[in-house]
């Protein structure tokens, strides 16, 4: 390889043409962040390139798993005798309530027979694993071992045996990525236990949990309160805890108040969690009786008119420009939205 | 012939490597202190190698480690082809620093790096990071001289170019 010209170094001076190279590169970069930014390119390329990206996953998550794999070999006999004992006094506990709770439930059953509703408190789940991918620093994001294949779609909700901890958000064939619930994007609807007060928690901006950040200065909401999920919005379903009040303070304006929230899920430490199967049904009244008139055929397009409402309703806005029309739509109009999509 | 092959084959070796060690998730502790793998590998090769690291290949090579850990698809080709560029403008004279200078120069190239990250995430709007974001450049840094130990001794070794 015969050096004619010293030009990929110059000792000195610059030459114009790697200048121009790098601005059209940079420029090239800047032009795709923005449309990726628009548009979400990237998990559809990632999707596409799933055959190369998958395996990568799967090969990066072998040194965590090597390690827990060395540690249960390791593992103190003793340790493992006490831990085992501990499950079985928790699972016998837990079955201990759940006897009791049957006849409650059946109970609940026979009256909402009664009051007509068909919300159901049977749960379809699938246990997934928690892939160890490093997706990048303060990404609110986990990568699970179930894909398109195992029947994952985007919208799962996510949770684990202390409360929800997000919903999945895209999926490739055999494995799936969960926005969790301190992500900043993500908000999801949820209920005060003590009080029954209606809000929205979002994603802490700082990564550190969710915050509650339009209380009514009147809300009755103390630090201990614990938050369930409302059901309303159609995506989480109803009574599944959230996280727990750790702070109440008035915002910069004096107008509302913000709660800071700890989430009730394990975030960070959880390696196994349960993908929900049905989504939930949205909450309210139910659909108006078909009046009799002149046939369907005649009727004006339905669809019309209840998009709008859909989409407000959806507690999560995918994209980040999205947000904000979502935030502010959804504390104020989700009761009406989820009670007119049915 | 075969042995620019060999050579290749090493290089692109590296350089997958390096990406395995950027996904590789890291006790909560030690997150924040993982350094960027694949900008000191590219380093190492953009200065040792003549001719083998250009710009183009910086911005493909960025392309593909955003389909594995990217928030959005060009930021690590942005990262990296600003690297790669000021590497090759100042080859010539970082190849005679001392090593000191040279981990000085290494962290400046870091910090550099993480500044665009930055300005980045925050047009995008995302948070501003915490402080120990800024901690990565420092390993990184620190690491230079054993990592380029390391690959000169291995590359001696194998009798590369």
């Amino acid at each position: 390889m015969a050096r004619t010209r010293d030009e990929s170094s110059p000792l000195f001076a610059g030459n114009a043409a790697g200048t121009l190279r790098l601005i059209v590169y940079l420029a090239l970069a800047v032009v795709l962040m923005v449309l990726d930014h628009r548009n979400g390119w990237l998990w559809r390329v990632r999707s596409v390139a799933s055959v190369v990206v998958e395996p990568m996953y799967r090969l990066a998550d072998l040194p965590g798993a090597g390690i827990r794999t060395l540690s249960v070999a390791f593992a103190d006999r003793k340790l493992l005798t006490e831990q085992n004992q501990r499950l079985r006094e928790d699972l016998l506990l837990a079955n201990a309530r759940l006897n009791r709770m049957a006849s409650v439930a059946e109970q609940n059953l026979h009256l909402k027979e009664l009051l007509d509703t068909r919300r159901s408190l049977g749960l379809k789940v699938q246990l997934a694993r928690v892939v160890g991918v490093d997706l990048g620093a303060w990404q609110q994001r986990l990568v699970l071992n179930l894909g398109a294949r195992d029947g994952v779609k985007p919208g799962q909700p996510v949770i684990d045996a202390h409360g929800v901890m997000g919903q999945v958000i895209d999926v490739l064939p055999t494995t799936s990525v969960v926005m969790l619930v301190t992500d900043p994007v993500h908000a999801i609807p949820v209920v005060v236990e003590r009080s029954g007060l209606r809000t929205v928690a979002y994603g802490a901006r700082d990564g550190s949990g969710l915050v509650l950040p339009n209380i009514p200065l009147s809300a009755d909401v103390r630090p201990g309160d614990r938050l369930l999920t409302s059901g309303l919005g159609g995506r989480f379903p109803p009574g599944f805890p959230v996280g727990k009040v750790t702070a109440v303070t008035t915002d910069s304006t004096g107008m509302f108040r913000v709660a800071r929230v700890r989430p009730a899920a394990d975030i960070d430490r959880s390696e196994d969690v349960l993908l929900l199967h049905d989504q939930a049904e949205p909450d309210g009244p139910p659909a108006p009786a078909v009046p009799a008139g002149p046939p369907a055929a005649l009727a004006p397009a339905p669809g019309a008119s209840v998009a709008p409402a859909a989409a407000a309703s959806a507690a999560i806005a995918r994209t980040p420009p999205a947000r904000p029309a979502a935030s502010a739509s959804l504390p104020s109009a989700a009761p009406a939205a989820a009670g007119s999509t049915r | 012939m075969n042995r620019q092959r060999l050579t290749s084959w090493w290089f692109a070796g590296t350089l997958l490597v390096a990406l395995l060690f950027m996904l590789v998730p890291l006790p909560a502790v030690l997150e924040p202190f993982k350094p960027y793998w694949p900008a000191l590998v590219l380093l190492y090769w953009a200065l040792e190698s003549e001719g083998r690291v250009s710009l183009g290949l910086a911005f493909l090579l960025g392309l593909g480690i955003d389909l594995f850990d990217g928030v959005l698809l060009g930021e690590q080709a942005l990262r990296l082809c600003a690297l790669v560029f000021i590497v090759l403008r100042f080859r010539s004279r970082l190849r005679f620093f001392t090593m000191g200078q040279q981990m000085l120069a290494v962290l400046a190239l870091l910090l550099n790096d993480r500044i665009l990250l930055l300005l980045v995430r925050l047009l995008s709007g995302a948070p501003m990071p915490p402080a120990s974001w800024w901690f990565a450049p420092f390993t990184g840094a620190a690491l230079w001289p054993f990592l380029f130990l390391l690959l000169d001794d291995l590359r001696m070794r194998l009798r590369l170019q």
